[in-house]
């Protein structure tokens, strides 16, 4: 496989940035469903 | 002399208490014979008479004739080590008493003394080990008091240690006050609580990150998967979730070795504390995950994950931050404390391999591997000692302190 060459730091900014945000949606999402598995089976232990 | 009514009372209560000790208190010697021969104490007793030895030989022959450090690696085990860990796996201090004090979270009030006193007695031994590698003690107060470098990373991470010691020494002292029986200082400490506990939390953001951005001044040096404009911040997030997992896994070898120091309220309150701290730690573990993860894809590193550094590093992220926060997670939705307890001592590893990768494994990577540091046998001696103290320390206060119970004169006083 060829290593990816980029001519400019506009090439490289926006080849790593597309990437990362797209990861970031991914791990927005991925957050609030892991929150929702992790207090699944919470008890109410409000007091108030 | 005629002193306030405040201070006359504690100086009579103290003197009261010290003739009360003077007459109940054994001989050093009766001391020592009390101390039952087990094989956990004999073992205890030959690491600390190693570390005497080991100190002597460091401070009488130099830092050159027991350690391997030269001008090409100038910190080694004893920064990487007892210093960035020991001050990782303290954040527990904070974290416990921001939850319980800041967040209004008193379910979690057991866990705050042995939280705090992990963080005390492991940030008083960080100190210690500075020593070590520093050298001169009796120079320990010019960066504060004498020769302040302030435009360095260092001196900040200096000047926060050296105050957020202080304040977690006072923070710690209500339960030596207790013991000691002096009511009106003690009166006086607890109601500091809330303006020391915000001390900490901003001393701990500040002093936590800057243990990152010292790494910052070395991009050629740390390996592109470590080396992060975000180091700060990667340091700081790991912090917390390594001292909730470090409260976690203390609290689960106190269960099972200090049992009978435990009272009932301690002991019912241990699950929820075990519950809560987990939920919290395996959180925070994702987003830890996810932000190294866009790390890697902004600095476009994909290419060193197929590295032998990038078997490395995948250990790491997968092996010790996604693995426990996985365990975490199934261990509080099955209310499986087995799993909370492997999943803590895990992340506690976890932060020992991630400081020791960015500290000392990733850090010179590109140098031939004859001019590559590895700590010799006497200074891995000397951090076994440092841990031996802290472990030995714990023990005495756990002994004598309400630390894990609640003092009987004090009940429901917090």
């Amino acid at each position: 496989m060829q290593p990816e060459v980029f001519t400019s730091l506009q090439d490289f900014m926006l080849h790593t940035k597309s990437i990362t945000y797209i990861l970031m949606g991914v791990g927005l999402v991925a957050l609030a469903c892991f929150w929702v598995f992790l207090s699944g089976r919470d008890e109410d232990i409000r007091k108030f | 002399m005629q002193y306030p009514s405040v201070i006359r009372e504690t100086l009579d209560s103290a003197r009261n208490q010290a003739a009360l000790w003077r007459s109940r208190l054994p001989s050093f010697k009766e001391l020592l014979l009390s101390i039952p021969r087990t094989p956990a104490n004999i073992v205890t007793a030959a690491i600390l008479a190693m570390g005497a030895l080991l100190t002597l030989l460091r401070f009488t022959l130099g830092i050159g004739g027991i350690s391997n450090l030269d001008n090409v690696n100038p910190w080694g085990i004893w920064i990487g080590f007892d210093l960035l860990c020991g001050v990782a796996l303290a954040a527990g201090g904070y974290t416990t008493s921001a939850a319980c004090y800041l967040f209004g979270l008193k379910r979690y009030h057991g866990a705050v003394r042995p939280a705090i006193t992990t963080a005390f007695l492991g940030y008083l031994f960080v100190v210690v080990a500075l020593h070590y590698d520093v050298g001169q003690p009796w120079r320990l107060v010019y960066p504060i008091f004498v020769s302040q470098g302030t435009t360095s990373v260092l001196f900040e991470v200096g000047l926060c240690v050296f105050i957020y010691l202080c304040v977690l020494l006072v923070e710690w002292t209500p339960a030596s006050l207790e013991w000691l029986g002096l009511k009106t200082i003690r009166s006086f400490v607890v109601k500091l609580t809330l303006p020391l506990t915000i001390l900490g939390v901003i001393l701990s953001t500040m002093h936590q990150s800057s243990l990152g951005a010292l790494f910052l001044t070395s991009p050629g040096k740390l390996h592109p998967l470590w080396y992060s404009s975000f180091l700060p911040v990667f340091f700081f997030v790991s912090s917390m979730f390594a001292g909730m997992s470090m409260v976690l896994f203390e609290g689960g070898l106190a269960h099972r070795f200090l049992h009978h120091k435990m009272d009932e309220a301690h002991l019912h309150s241990s699950r929820e504390i075990a519950l809560g701290f987990a939920k919290a730690s395996s959180f925070v573990m994702a987003g830890y995950l996810c932000m190294r993860l866009f790390d890697l894809a902004m600095n476009n590193n994909w290419a060193y994950l197929g590295t032998g550094y990038g078997l490395l590093y995948l250990v790491e992220l997968l092996g010790f931050v996604a693995l426990p926060m996985l365990l975490y997670a199934f261990g509080v939705r099955e209310k499986r404390f087995g799993l909370i307890r492997a999943a803590s001592l895990m992340a506690v590893l976890g932060i020992v391999l991630n400081r020791l990768n960015v500290c000392l494994i990733a850090f010179n990577w590109q140098l031939p591997a004859d001019e590559r540091y590895f700590p010799s046998i006497m200074e891995i001696g000397l951090s076994v000692f440092i841990v031996t103290m802290i472990i030995t320390a714990y023990r005495i206060f756990a002994h004598f302190l309400p630390m894990l119970h609640e003092h009987p004169e004090y009940k429901d006083a917090h």
